[in-house]
């Protein structure tokens, strides 16, 4: 296996101009959302609004203003799929169509998916959707076709504040962790990263740095695998069986020992009555 | 905010609703049938073979609904067979790939014991009997029982193995499924069968009340598991309202009542099975669409 690979994303440099966004659809041949006549929100400055099958990259904004607006902060980041070392997704794709790559990225192919959409539940980031022009799942391949050419992915190459980094997961850890200290050198004591160890998921292939809680930007401060369930849950199932079982049998023992009882006493009449 | 709130929704509706209940009573008449064929007396075996007619056609229900809902259907065999290598696709911790196997066999069990049934009753030749009698029979019953359990309870399992509000905040769902897939079978058989005044039709019915007694307590517990958190948002709703009304008073209250009173004369027993099967629906209704909503 190659080394693995992934993106540092440095929410604290993005300017929320969607570069990232844009180079991903061109590269990747993914369609305008709403056939190219995008409607306003109305109620952001953003006017992408989510991640989706033919929206691989997403930059929130996460606009806190008062309600006068006389003070508040914007927020930025360039969602993308985390490429998680642990991925649900993978997990509980049925049909194999979910793979993990010698770059140690999650890979959903298409020409495999038959749409059933169990990885979009499981997800613990809710990254995945369905393409409407192929019907399969689809999210960030981290531009498993460049890499495989010795090529940077197209959001990180458009990146113009390296917001968005691409490298060895080493070597972008240890970035990371410089650039931390750096912030909280200068006082921003809020800064943190997320996804850049193991106690994520195993660790997630495409961390970031976050200035506030991982709530703020819509991430889970602690997701997990959707197979936790599994065991409990297969367990309570069986035992039930076994005593729905149990239930059936003391039931028709009962009704049989009825029976047997009323015939015996029908016989006992009967005896008597020839005694009588 | 729970984490599960984080996540995005599969869109499973109204062909995964119908296949939950479909599936669920088609597993739980085989179970009925399968526990009255191996332990019950010769008298009981037209409702286990009641059990057999229903358990097959909901089997081929239940995969036409699957199928349906795939958004690329013509490529539903991915699901047993990897399409690359030609392999079995089986992974034993994602519980919709070894669901696809289980109806897959419950669907051949369903339909050894169809025929088997058929046999007996002189439609099909009567060398085939052996299908569900004898030792034969015997394996038919054990095994199509095995998997008519599994599918009625993996529903639950598998709306558990996400990272979903309400689903996968519990893990009671596959429970909670089956006792339901069961009673709902159960009520069918009662619901077909009744006119015919069949001797295991009382222990059916002493069955069935228990089993709804089981379901409320789990219900309950389910919902203690889930936490406000995750209630609040998801269930104090119409959903919750509907969740009350149309399972716990129409579905399981209602019809215990009716069991110990026989409130509405010769309509009684069929009344409160179907009281149970539109409860059984209604269950599914509330626990996938409100998550969905959420
Ligand atoms: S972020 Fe979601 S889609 Fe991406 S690898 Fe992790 S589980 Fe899969
Ligand atoms: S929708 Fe496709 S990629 Fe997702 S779990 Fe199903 S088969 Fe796998």
């Amino acid at each position: 296996m190659a080394e693995p690979m992934g993106f540092f994303t440095d929410t604290s440099v993005c300017i929320g101009c969607k570069a990232c966004e844009v180079a991903c659809k061109a590269w990747n041949q993914l369609p305008a959302r709403n056939g190219g006549k995008v409607p306003l929100t109305g109620q952001s400055y953003d006017n992408t609004v989510e991640l989706s099958g033919i929206q691989w990259r997403h930059v929130k904004f996460i606009e806190q203003f008062s309600p006068d607006r006389s003070s508040g902060r914007w927020l930025m980041m360039s969602d993308v799929c985390k490429h998680c070392v642990q991925a649900g997704c993978l997990e509980v794709c049925p049909t194999g169509a979910i793979i993990r790559t010698e770059f140690d990225t999650v890979v959903i192919q298409s020409d495999v998916c038959n749409g059933c959409r169990a990885c979009i539940a499981a997800c613990p980031f809710g990254v995945i959707d369905i393409n409407p022009e192929t019907n399969t799942a689809m999210k960030c391949t981290l531009c498993y076709d460049r890499m495989q050419a010795g090529m940077v992915p197209a959001c990180a190459q458009a990146c113009p504040t390296h917001s968005i980094q691409f490298g060895p997961i080493s070597e972008l850890r240890q970035h990371a962790e410089a650039r931390l200290a750096q912030l909280q050198a200068q006082g921003v004591s809020q800064a943190r990263l997320y996804g850049h160890d193991e106690s994520i998921l195993g660790g997630l292939n495409s961390f970031y740095l976050l200035l506030d809680e991982p709530e703020v930007y819509g991430l889970p401060s602690n997701p997990q695998l959707p197979s936790r369930n599994v065991a409990p849950s297969a367990g309570l199932s069986a035992a039930g069986a076994v005593a729905l079982g149990v239930l059936g049998l003391v039931g028709l023992r009962k009704q049989r020992m009825d029976k047997l009882a009323a015939e015996a006493r029908e016989q006992q009449e009967g005896d008597g009555s020839h005694a009588g | 905010m729970p984490d599960s709130f984080f996540t995005a929704s599969p869109e499973w509706r109204w062909w995964i609703v119908f296949y939950f209940f479909v599936g669920g009573i088609a597993g739980g008449a085989f179970a009925i049938a399968a526990l009255l064929r191996l332990f019950g007396r010769e008298v009981d075996r037209p409702l286990s073979r009641l059990g057999y007619y229903i358990a097959f056609p909901g089997s081929i229900i239940s995969g036409i609904l699957l199928i349906a809902d795939l958004k690329r259907p013509e490529r539903f065999w991915h699901m047993l067979i990897q399409s690359e290598t030609f392999a079995p696709a089986f992974k034993w911790w994602s519980p919709i790939s070894v669901g696809s196997w289980g109806l897959l066999l419950f669907g051949l069990f369903s339909f050894l014991a169809f025929v088997g049934g058929l046999a007996e009753v002189g439609i099909l030749p009567r060398g085939l009997q052996a299908l569900v009698q004898g030792g034969l029979g015997a394996v038919v019953n054990v095994l199509g029982g095995i998997s008519g359990f599994f599918l009625a309870g993996y529903t639950g399992v598998l709306l558990s193995t996400t990272n979903r509000p309400l689903w996968s905040d519990t893990v009671w769902l596959g429970l909670l499924f089956l006792l339901s897939g069961f009673s709902t079978g159960a009520a069918l058989l009662i619901l077909l069968s009744w006119r015919q005044n069949l001797p295991a039709l009382a222990w059916l019915k002493e069955l069935d009340t228990w089993v709804l007694g089981l379901e409320l307590v789990v219900l309950i517990v389910l919902l203690a598991t889930v936490g406000m958190a995750v209630l609040r948002p998801v269930l104090f709703n119409a959903w919750g309202v509907l969740l009350v009304l149309g399972v716990v008073l129409v579905g399981i209250l209602v019809p215990g009542l009716l069991h110990y009173r026989p409130l509405l004369g010769r309509l009684t027993v069929p009344g409160a099975a179907l009281l149970v099967l539109v409860g059984g629906f209604v269950l599914r209704v509330v626990m996938l669409l409100s998550s969905e909503a959420a």
